[in-house]
């Protein structure tokens, strides 16, 4: 009843937002285009906060996703670049460089191999040094960043025949929303109906007795947080192909969407609640929230205030109801 | 002032729990006036009413022929009353001045500005005046446990106390340490204070203490001059209480050898040794740090064990981990239920099922249905009370939730099982009914140990009984030809 009830309250409020845009700006919002364009900004943001909800879960954070996706989408496009036999000169020259099939596929995966790899260092430092994930994150974030600015000082990698993911249909539907659809249907099943799920839900809610219960928990976490990474190289490569470059400056405080999304659809930054579906919610209505803004040409430092806002709210409510419930 | 102490006919109840009747209790200025008696005697209870913690139904409190009634702590720390407890209350980062004066620090000639100078000197003097070696400005997380007692002796005597109220001083002193207590305890009684101890540690009673009060069960039921009290005696009147027939009677069949633990030694005991057979409770008793939770601990594999051996079933085992103590049949239940036992906020379904999914064939996939009729049918098993499997654990009393975990070790198929205070703040009808379910379980051939302060449960559930002091193995009895007073002995008595 109480579970019902929270998940209520985001879904109430996207309604709530659709139908004020479509009140407000029925001919630009109420349109097919708008609306493919929002799922398609979504999928980005949809996929690492499939991952970020197991994090948030688990009582951790990731602050490092939004630099990791810069770096992820410059490690995916020198490779995919290398692989299709350009120098490195041809590759920081931004000179135009025919990318065979067999390169972007591979350059795809090392992209999402290299989110892993961000990611299994996260887990090992909180880990193994036993270090809270807020000063880990918070350190690596600087250091992707950092990386990512270093690959090609400053500049984009250009990988314009890389167009798939933005462009490329299945079926009838983009392939970015099939594929956000794919990672939060396999992400949601994990977290429901799997082992792995569950000991996520125990480590978040008492760590000592997930301990005492056998769980590995060093090991659940070092794979959430792997898995996060993998999640975010993923989206990296979608942000990628949408820009047909990789951006240095990519996710750029994108962790902030992220973890606005997750904790309005009713994860508890404390740990052991969440769900998937909320996540959807949360991640939902924080695009349909700035499209519309955006189409009521209200400027992203406004939207900046109204975000903020909206998660200062929405855990307000989480601990209202955390404290009636007990 | 000089401290006389009388309470007249203390009486407090907590809701139908009476935890002290008609209790009389007089402390002379100069001395030293032990209080003993068991976990629950009411000892605490007793001297929060005089620290003004909680207010008595009834009787009165005379402080040097003066009637006084305290509304709270503050009130009776002005009347010169000081409880130190057994956790310290100081501020780790702060300086032993700064700890000394918080909360009415000495004011400078310049307003908001504080005269640290001023509150230094002050606590050297009164170091110097009481014999204390304390650095006034050293932090307090410099000082070793022992000088951090003398540290809250020095702030209650700064504050003018009269009456000094010590809980356990030693539990968490080395040996040297305590002696360095002993020395100041006897100083201040030359100071003509007024000392009230606390302590389970026979020996030391019989040293610093010149009158013996014994509580038990809210009642006092014995007091007199150290002389008068001999330690048989005040072990006699802290134990002297009937076994209820609330323990229900039990055959007791042992079987062949189940568990043995071979020389343990590691973080807390050494050179533990004892064996439990099949179908037999294995009762462990010892004080508060004696290494009773820390060989459940060894055992279980949250801390490795340095040296030393576990067998079961006749064959060796090497358990890193409680996944592997669980894979091989042993389960753990933790004295902390919150802390270690559950996972609060989740599901009780949840909560039984989490160490027990490769058990019941969910190695990797769950299923939800089979996993709901599991958690009924042995929630009935153990007779748990709830609306549904499906509610919050945090949902449960005390009592179903312990009964929820022993459902849980249940599913677990367990052989060997570790009870840590398993009727730890649950009440008298929950604890009926889980000594009742510790009968089954040594009925269907599982071993229990079981680890209690509590000792007519000892002796009203166990075939054996284990007595721990200081991390080692002191004794290993049959309950039959044994008495409390004689684990008690064992428990605090250094030979």
């Amino acid at each position: 009843m109480n579970r019902f009830a929270k998940q209520l309250l985001p879904f109430c409020s996207l309604i709530f937002i659709i139908s004020l845009w479509t009140f407000l700006e029925p001919d630009n919002f109420l349109s097919f285009r708008n609306f493919s364009n929002v799922l398609r900004r979504s999928s980005v943001n949809g996929i690492m906060a499939a991952g970020m909800t197991y994090v948030i879960i688990t009582a951790g954070i990731d602050l490092s996703v939004g630099s990791m996706l810069a770096f992820c989408g410059m490690i995916g496009s020198v490779a995919m670049l290398g692989l299709s036999g350009a120098s490195w000169a041809q590759m920081t020259g931004g000179s135009y460089i025919e990318l065979t099939p067999e390169a972007m596929l591979w350059g795809t995966g090392i992209g999402i191999a290299a989110g892993a790899l961000c990611g299994l260092a996260n887990g090992l430092l909180i880990t193994r040094l036993k270090l809270a994930p807020f000063i880990v994150t918070l350190g690596t974030m600087s250091i992707f960043r950092g990386v990512t600015y270093l690959m090609n000082s400053g500049k984009p990698f250009a990988v314009s025949d890389y167009t798939y993911l933005d462009i490329g249909k299945i079926w009838i539907f983009p392939s970015s929303v099939v594929i956000l659809a794919g990672v939060l249907l396999l992400a949601g099943f994990l977290l429901k109906y799997t082992r792995f799920g569950r000991y996520t839900y125990a480590i978040g809610s008492n760590m000592e007795t997930a301990f005492h219960a056998g769980i590995n928990v060093q090991r659940i976490l070092v794979t959430i947080y792997m898995m996060t990474g993998a999640f975010v190289g993923l989206a990296a490569m979608i942000t990628t192909s949408r820009a047909s470059s990789a951006q240095p400056t990519a996710g750029l405080a994108l962790e902030l969407d992220i973890i606005a999304a997750v904790i309005i659809g009713g994860c508890s930054p404390s740990g052991g609640r969440g769900t998937m579906t909320g996540t959807l919610i949360g991640t939902l209505l924080i695009s349909f929230l700035r499209n519309g803004l955006t189409l009521l040409d209200i400027s992203t430092n406004v939207q900046l205030v109204v975000i903020g806002a909206i998660i200062v709210l929405a855990v307000t409510a989480d601990q209202i109801a955390t404290r009636r419930q007990s | 002032m000089v401290g006389e102490l009388k309470m007249r006919q203390i009486v407090k109840t907590f809701g139908p729990v009476t935890a002290l009747r008609n209790v009389t209790f007089c402390a002379r200025p100069g001395t030293v006036h032990a209080l003993c008696g068991e976990n629950g005697a009411g000892k605490s209870t007793l001297m929060k009413v005089l620290a003004g913690v909680y207010q008595p139904d009834a009787g009165e409190i005379v402080i040097d022929g003066q009637k006084r009634v305290f509304a709270s702590p503050k009130q009776a720390l002005e009347a010169g009353i000081s409880m130190l407890y057994q956790e310290l209350d100081l501020a780790e980062h702060l300086t032993v001045y700064e700890n000394i004066f918080l909360g009415r620090e000495l004011r400078y000639k310049i307003p908001l500005m504080i005269d640290r100078a001023g509150m230094i000197s002050q606590t050297r003097q009164a170091c110097r005046k009481y014999g204390f070696e304390i650095d006034p400005e050293a932090t307090i997380q410099s000082l070793t446990p022992g000088q951090c007692q003398i540290v809250e002796l020095l702030k209650a005597l700064m504050k003018n106390a009269r009456i000094i109220v010590m809980d356990e001083p030693t539990s968490s002193l080395s040996e040297g340490e305590a002696e360095q207590l002993f020395c100041v305890v006897n100083q201040l009684r030359k100071l003509r204070l007024t000392i009230i101890y606390i302590s389970h540690r026979m020996e030391e009673v019989k040293k610093l203490a010149d009158d013996i009060s014994v509580l038990r069960d809210g009642e006092v039921a014995a007091g007199g001059t150290s002389a008068e009290m001999d330690i048989p005696t005040v072990l006699r009147h802290m134990v002297g209480r009937e076994l209820k027939d609330y323990y229900p009677a039990r055959q007791s069949n042992p079987g062949p050898v189940l568990f043995e633990a071979r020389h343990l030694t590691g973080r807390g005991i050494r050179d533990v040794s004892f064996s439990v057979r099949e179908g037999e409770i294995v009762g462990m008793a010892g004080l508060v740090g004696a290494g009773r939770t820390e060989t459940a601990r060894a055992i279980f594999g949250i801390d490795r064990p340095q040296t030393g051996q576990i067998w079961l079933g006749g064959k060796r085992v090497r358990i890193r981990h409680p996944a592997k103590a669980i894979r091989k049949g042993i389960a753990y239940l933790t004295e902390d239920r919150k802390r270690t036992g559950l996972c609060t906020i989740l599901p009780c379904s949840w909560n039984m099922t989490l160490p027990n999914y490769p058990r019941i064939g969910m190695r990797l996939l769950l299923k939800l249905r089979k996993e709901r009729t599991l958690c009924e049918a042995y929630g009935s098993k153990v007779s748990v009370k709830w609306t549904s499997p499906d509610t919050a654990a945090d949902c449960l009393s005390g009592g179903n939730q312990q009964k929820l975990l022993i459902g849980r070790w249940l599913m677990a198929q367990s052989r060997f099982l570790i009870f840590d205070e398993p009727t730890r703040g649950i009440d008298v009808g929950a604890k009926k009914e889980v000594y009742q379910l510790l009968n089954e379980l040594v009925g269907e051939g599982k071993g229990i140990l079981m680890i209690s302060s509590e000792l007519p449960e000892l002796f009203g559930v166990c075939d054996r009984i284990l007595v721990m002091r200081r991390g080692r193995l002191v004794g290993d009895l049959a309950t039959r030809e044994t008495s409390p007073e004689q684990v008690m002995h064992l428990a605090a008595v250094e030979e």
